[in-house]
């Protein structure tokens, strides 16, 4: 019925969402498992490549970049001051090993590189279209609905909260650190809980009108296409240099 | 009498102890369009989930298509023929994509891949909005998410409309457009609505809600 749906990336938008999974996945898995400096370092490399031919924008990387690299720099301050090897300072009684600033660079190299992959290969994706390429490739239907029904329902329960919020504030609610404000918010969140079952109800009772019995149909079809080879060649190519170099 | 599409007998139902319905009787045949007025928490709602089988009654029976309805086996044969639109369109609209919501119910009623893309072509063009076929549902304004419910129903091939306040919440130029589609529509509806010029603009017959029973109005 509709194809891929064009957002960004005008290149990797005509490969199937099928592979790019699969090659997202099988890239985080080498570079996860990854132990040698060259590995690490060689799949920084083709990370970047992959983000730099993705067309997304610079602004948007560094966005999705950020909040792992804060969890990184966290790790590269503390691991060194918990691990052994030759001290390369030291701070009253703490040292600051280099062992442990080995390690923490690698896993922050490893980090950045599978969450650029990802950003390459799936941030131009939308949510709609992962959920049902991951039904295609066989993941059981009660989770790909679980993804696809909270897409869904995340802005009617957001608008919901809201509704809820902003009549709260013009009742004179403002939020201070006492027990009337955290009573008030459990009641919040006791109302949305509430309402959400309520409309999940509604929701089931709704489907069941219109003849649900427990199955869903998708309409959307993949189709693997002639731009589709050099994209599998490619990251064949490159997944298996990544293990050369790993392992041998 | 008996060639009604659905006809209530002597049907009661309530929550707990309070009554909703009071052994009511009500026919609605082909070609008519009824009104149903009455307080909000009369039970309204409750009447329609009646006919749907979404509740059961606790005294009395329901017909629809001319067969007593009690098993859940009964009323899954009805829910093509008789179609039924939700007060809160974010009820209804689940799917991601607005053909998908579409096609959602006939393939439930076992329709191939090429008759449902067909169905879905036909009913979109149908209320004018085929090019809302590849929309994100949760993006579509109130009016589009209604018509959009409303061709998720249609795409079933009803015989009978059951429509949950069909003009609430929509906005002038929505609300003439949801009277045109059911005015054009050659089904029975049963409408229940609180908007009184628009059940004047639509409906052919006309009753009210009251303490657990129907009563009949005059004619508008």
């Amino acid at each position: 019925m509709h194809h891929v749906p064009r957002s960004s990336g005008p290149l990797l938008d005509r490969i199937d969402p099928r592979g790019r999974i699969v090659a997202a996945l099988a890239f985080s898995l080498l570079a996860a498992v990854a132990n040698r400096p060259a590995t690490v370092l060689a799949a920084l490399a083709l990370a970047v490549l992959g983000t730099a031919i993705s067309g997304l924008r610079f602004g948007t990387v560094l966005r999705r970049l950020a909040p792992v690299n804060v969890f990184m720099l966290l790790l590269i301050a503390l691991m060194p001051l918990a691990s052994g090897g030759r001290a390369i300072g030291s701070l009253g009684p703490l040292h600051y090993g280099e062992e442990g600033l080995r390690l923490a660079l690698t896993i922050a190299v490893k980090g950045n590189a599978i969450v650029l992959m990802l950003v390459a290969l799936l941030g131009s994706l939308d949510v709609t279209t992962v959920g049902h390429a991951l039904n295609h490739l066989r993941v059981p239907d009660k989770l790909t609905h679980l993804l696809l029904f909270t897409v869904r329902y995340l802005d009617v329960l957001r608008r919901e909260y809201e509704r809820l919020n902003a009549a709260m504030r013009l009742r004179g609610f403002h939020p201070r650190a006492n027990g009337h404000t955290y009573r008030t918010y459990g009641h919040l969140i006791g109302m949305l809980l509430v309402r959400s079952l309520d409309r999940s109800e509604r929701v089931v009772a709704a489907m069941k009108c219109r003849g649900f019995r427990g199955h869903f149909y998708l309409l959307d079809h993949f189709h693997f296409s002639r731009c589709d080879v050099p994209f599998a060649l490619a990251a064949l190519f490159s997944l298996a240099a990544l293990a050369w170099l790993e392992w041998l | 009498m008996n060639d009604a599409l659905v006809r209530f007998d002597q049907v009661t139902f309530g929550y707990g102890d309070r009554t909703v319905l009071d052994a009511c009787d009500l026919n609605l045949h082909a070609g008519e369009r009824l009104g149903l007025a009455g307080a909000n928490g009369s039970g309204k709602t409750t009447l329609l989930s009646l006919i749907v089988g979404l509740h059961r009654p606790q005294h009395g029976q329901v017909f629809v298509l001319g067969r007593p309805r009690q098993s859940e086996a009964d009323f899954r044969e009805i829910r093509g023929p008789v179609g039924m639109l939700f007060q809160d369109s974010d009820d209804q609209l689940f799917s991601p994509t607005v053909a998908e919501d579409v096609a959602f119910g006939p393939f439930n009623l076992g329709r191939s891949r090429a008759d449902v893309e067909a169905i879905v072509a036909r009913t979109l063009a149908q209320l004018g909005m085929q090019e809302y076929a590849d929309r994100v549902t949760y993006k579509l304004s109130g009016g589009e998410k209604r018509l959009v419910a409303i061709a998720t129903v249609l795409a079933m091939e009803p015989e009978v409309l059951l429509l949950d306040e069909p003009t609430a919440g929509l906005d002038e130029a929505a609300r003439q457009r949801v009277i045109e589609i059911l005015l054009g529509l050659p089904q029975a509806m049963l409408i229940v609505s609180h908007d009184r010029d628009f059940l004047d603009h639509t409906a052919t017959r006309r009753t009210r809600l009251e303490r657990g029973r129907l009563l009949t109005l005059p004619a508008p």
